[in-house]
């Protein structure tokens, strides 16, 4: 037997106060299989030791929260029986590594949390950022990622319809890959976790245990460095068709009472799955690992125990119903055995060629698992940029700029990313990707699930409180513009090393400014993952809290508002203020002087009033496009309308007291654009709100026309925009 | 009419083909899993998209060798309308219904996007409503599409008007630019000698319903029912 060295201690990450306390809960010195339990399960991954103090913080209830955080994922109400089931996890270590297999998995991973619930996934999404373009790493990622994200997805046959992509220099060593699913589910057809039922059968299903993934969730929970890629085999391989088999084969025994609990073996397979049913339930599980199916010969129980090979279940079934939970796993041909039973000792005891080797008392391993509030210092805000100070040695036009941003890899089409995912499959993709949020119909109605995610982290890394606020704000926008009620949202939070205080004060920051916007903006917290540890060679990313929001329309056919430009001759109005704001901005990022300055400021008061009056007028009057103001500022959004669209614009001048540039480009937040044929009702009805409104131009023609003079063709303009990306990626 | 869609475990566009013959048929078709021992007398079999086995071989080259395509081969062959869209068609080829192969797509992506088709054939149970010539919006989303066969394949099957689709831009032109993913002389889809049997890698299904976007697909289907309804 491996004697435990403190070389083995540390070499499982646990720190030698943290390896004490695993004494005191033992009474003994643990075995290795013992150990590499404890190892895991308290790694930051999988206790959330660093964050955990932080994410109470956050709102997490309404009254159409089912369940909040805690669970697989979390379940809200969209009314007629049904609910709707989501969260957004990252894959970013192992999509660092492996990029093909770690983003594959990442989606495997992330749908298997929505449909053990009880949902049948009925959108994907993703949030990544990389490098660079110019580092010669980056476009290898892109390739492996997208090519991982969508061989997943297309294959299993859930629709990939949208999300985000960003470029920084910080992701050079550390790419970010946060992947989200949308399910569906009965409310009276929701699957939880904890086991019950003295003498129960504890019931393996799905791909057989082999020795890929062992340490995942270690590995996702250390810095990198140079060496990392000695760390592929940590990293997971991925069969979505196995994964498709498991899903219908789980809906299909959902679909009758034999379930008391299920869990899929995510990060720390076997382990964290057997001890989440055993914490949750307040009972035992005693497993004869003999059972487990394997893919390999003299697998050890340590191996066995912390292997993440993917597509596997974890379930408790009735008694008496074994029989017929079996026929339907061996009818799509996956692997069913009982491998234990539900004890009432609390403990987790494991068996292995006759002997005892793990016995582990649950509640102590998970309750006294460390927590830690670690020192942290506020990020220091930095200075308001006036326009003058931004615009300094700026000397380009307007309509020149536009031409170059829309064309830049901040602001250019991803439609090289999204045609190569399938985001039509399952009939229902009413608003495809390249728009506000992307919107499903709920199967065989006429609601519709609008998705979105958002973060922009240079915002969160100059001002954490404001970029998280800004974050949540953006996704609320996002969906409000295309008629969609939001309800609540999953956040992924990643951040660079907790033990830094600079680090952990932007977790605290961007924390307290989503938390203000979740209460302001009545968009809970539903679920989410916290990712640390995202640097190489000490150097951190941005901090990037991505959120993942959902709404309802009800009736996507009267209700549902698009981007595009719809009619000729229609009056476009601005809503909200325009400060003409340049800080952070991407006009400045291309020309002026860089990251620099203040993030715009979100005013939460003033996001609510806006945002409910443009869904409100939505529904009452002829809004026939609607679009919100983010990166870039307004010229960039009328251009995103017009290209949409394929209808150009004639646009007014600037407000007198804005610098022309800084009207344009300012990301000013919680303004919207919306096109109608009567835009002075609009600016009426919004000034009798205090809102403050203005008349920017009207649509019509192929060309876009400033005030200036100048005018730019769509053509030109769409070619400047479609072609970065595919030239970028097709070069080598 | 009778309809049975058959569903492979990998089988993941069924649900979608169901919806479409549902509105069109008013009727519900059958859904056919793969291990059932008898496919019921049918007026139309329709190999849905998807992943079939896994496609881990080549796509469609497992499911050819099923029992249930092997039946599916002689109703074929008694001349029962059978049509495969995406990994459908790759199985009709696969187990020789139809003649070529569907290779890796040229630009080595998988390819999700409208695509505008020109109907070539219209003396099919399939595509009757079309007009000859007329231009179509129909999205494909697929990794294996680049239709390859000899040249004294593809010479017959322009010669006995066997094409019944061809990859275009939106005015109609047949050049390289409108095709997606290599296919030889643009083939979209295909019809057997008998003509009771097609192939075609866009998916119909996906555009016969305004809220999607396009109903340029909806009219196969009505085509297919009321012809076959008129049989049954």
């Amino acid at each position: 037997m491996t004697e435990i060295t403190p070389k083995i201690v540390a070499e499982h990450g646990l720190t030698t106060e943290e390896y004490e306390r695993v004494l005191i809960i033992m009474g003994r010195t643990p075995n290795l299989t013992e150990l590499g339990i404890f190892s895991v399960m308290w790694s930051e991954h999988c206790s959330y030791k660093s964050s955990k103090f932080w994410l109470k913080k956050l709102p997490t209830e309404a009254p159409w929260v089912i369940c909040g955080p805690g669970e697989n994922a979390g379940v809200i109400d969209i009314g007629d029986g049904k609910a709707c089931i989501f969260k957004m996890e990252s894959h970013n270590h192992p999509s660092f590594i492996e990029p093909y297999q770690g983003a594959a998995t990442g989606v495997g991973g992330i749908l298997r949390d929505v449909f053990t619930m009880g949902a049948r996934p009925v959108a994907n999404m993703n949030a990544l950022r990389f490098g660079e373009p110019d580092h010669p790493k980056t476009r290898h990622l892109i390739n492996g990622v997208i090519a991982g994200i969508g061989g997943y997805g297309n294959c299993i046959g859930v629709p990939t319809v949208g999300g985000e992509m960003n470029f920084d220099p910080c992701y050079n060593g550390n790419i970010l890959v946060n992947a989200m699913t949308v399910g569906v589910a009965d409310t009276d057809k929701i699957f939880y976790s904890a086991a019950a039922g003295m003498g129960n059968a504890v019931v393996y299903v799905g791909s057989k245990t082999g020795r890929d993934g062992i340490h995942g969730a270690t590995m996702a929970s250390a810095e990198f460095d140079d060496d990392s890629a000695e760390k592929r085999p940590t990293v997971q391989v991925g069969d979505p068709f196995t994964e498709k088999l498991l899903l219908e084969a789980c809906l299909e025994l959902m679909a009758t009472d034999a379930i008391i609990a299920i869990q899929d073996m995510g990060a720390a397979g076997l382990t964290s799955s057997s001890v989440e049913m055993s914490d949750k339930g307040g009972v035992g599980i005693e497993l004869d690992l003999d059972l487990v199916p394997v893919r390999e010969d003299s697998m050890t129980p340590y191996e066995i125990m912390l292997s993440e090979s993917q597509e596997r279940m974890l379930m408790v079934i009735q008694p008496g119903r074994e029989g017929m939970a079996r026929e339907i796993f061996e009818k799509w041909e996956l692997d069913f055995e009982v491998i234990g039973r539900v004890t009432d000792t609390n403990r987790l005891i494991l068996k292995f060629d006759g002997e005892v080797v793990g016995d582990i008392p649950v509640p102590s391993l998970v309750a006294e698992a460390p927590e830690y509030q670690r020192p942290w210092v506020r990020t220091p805000p930095p200075p308001i940029l006036s326009a003058d100070e931004a615009l300094t040695g700026i000397e380009v036009g307007p309509a020149d700029a536009l031409v170059e941003l829309m064309g830049s890899p901040d602001l250019c089409s991803r439609r090289w990313v999204w045609e190569q995912y399938d985001h039509m499959v399952m009939g229902d993709t009413v608003q495809r990707p390249g728009g506000d949020a992307a919107v499903v119909r709920v199967h065989g109605t006429n609601r519709g699930l609008a998705v979105t995610t958002d973060c922009t982290p240079r915002y969160c890394f100059a001002d954490p409180v404001e970029g998280g606020r800004q974050a949540v704000a953006e996704a609320w926008r996002n969906l409000t513009a295309c008629g969609a009620k939001p309800l609540a949202i999953t956040d992924n939070m990643n951040f660079g090393n907790p033990e830094r205080p600079e680090i952990m004060g932007q977790f605290a920051g961007c924390i307290e400014g989503m938390a203000e916007a979740c209460l302001a903006l009545d968009f809970p917290v539903v679920s989410g993952n916290v990712s640390l540890y995202n640097e190489t060679n000490g150097i951190g990313i941005l901090p990037t809290p991505a959120i993942g929001g959902v709404g309802l329309i009800d009736d996507v056919t009267s209700k549902m508002v698009s981007s595009g430009f719809v009619s000729e001759g229609e009056d476009i109005v601005l809503l909200g203020e325009t400060f003409g704001h340049l800080g952070r901005s991407l006009l400045l990022r291309r020309y002026g002087i860089g990251d620099t300055g203040a993030p715009p400021r979100v005013d939460l008061r003033m996001e609510r009033r806006n945002g409910d009056f443009v869904r409100e007028f939505a529904e009452i009057a002829a809004v026939t496009a609607c679009h919100d103001l983010s990166d870039g500022g307004l010229l960039v959004a009328v251009a995103e309308m017009a290209l949409a669209g394929n209808m150009g614009a004639d646009l007014l001048s600037a407000a007198e007291d804005i610098q022309p540039l800084a009207w344009w480009f300012g990301e000013d937040q919680s303004r919207y654009l919306v096109t109608l044929d009567q835009g002075e009702d609009l600016v009426t009805a919004a000034k009798s709100r205090d809102i403050p409104a203005r008349l920017i131009g009207k649509t019509g023609g192929s060309v876009l026309t400033l005030a200036d003079g100048n005018f730019i063709p769509l053509s030109k303009l769409r070619k400047a925009h479609e072609q970065w990306l595919p030239q970028y990626m097709a070069a080598s | 009419m009778k309809a049975a869609v058959i569903v492979s475990p990998g089988s993941n566009c069924d649900r979608d083909i169901q919806v479409a013959l549902r509105q069109s048929a008013k009727v519900e078709p059958i859904m056919h899993w793969h291990q059932d021992p008898d496919l019921p007398a049918v007026d139309l079999i329709v190999l849905p998209g998807g992943f079939s086995y896994g496609d881990y071989l080549r796509a469609g080259a497992m499911a050819a060798h099923s029992s249930v395509i092997r039946e599916v081969v002689v109703r074929a062959n008694k001349g029962v309308p059978v049509m495969g869209i995406c990994n459908g068609f790759q199985i009709l080829t696969e187990c020789g219904l139809l003649p070529g192969v569907l290779m890796r797509n040229a630009q080595l992506k998988f390819i999700c996007r409208d695509v505008d088709l020109r109907v070539e054939a219209t003396d099919t149970v399939f595509t009757r409503s079309y007009l000859n010539q007329q231009i179509i919006r129909i999205p494909v989303a697929h990794n294996e599409g680049n239709y390859f066969a000899d040249n004294d394949t593809l010479n017959r099957l322009d010669s006995e008007n066997r094409v019944a689709f061809r990859y275009c831009t939106p005015k109609g032109e047949v050049n390289a630019v409108a095709n997606p993913n290599g296919a030889a002389r643009n083939i979209a889809g295909i019809l057997n000698e008998t003509r009771n049997v097609l192939g075609m890698m866009p998916h119909p299904e996906r555009l016969a319903d305004n809220a999607l976007g396009g109903t340029d697909g909806r009219p196969m289907f009505d085509c297919l029912v009321q012809a076959l309804s008129a049989v049954a």
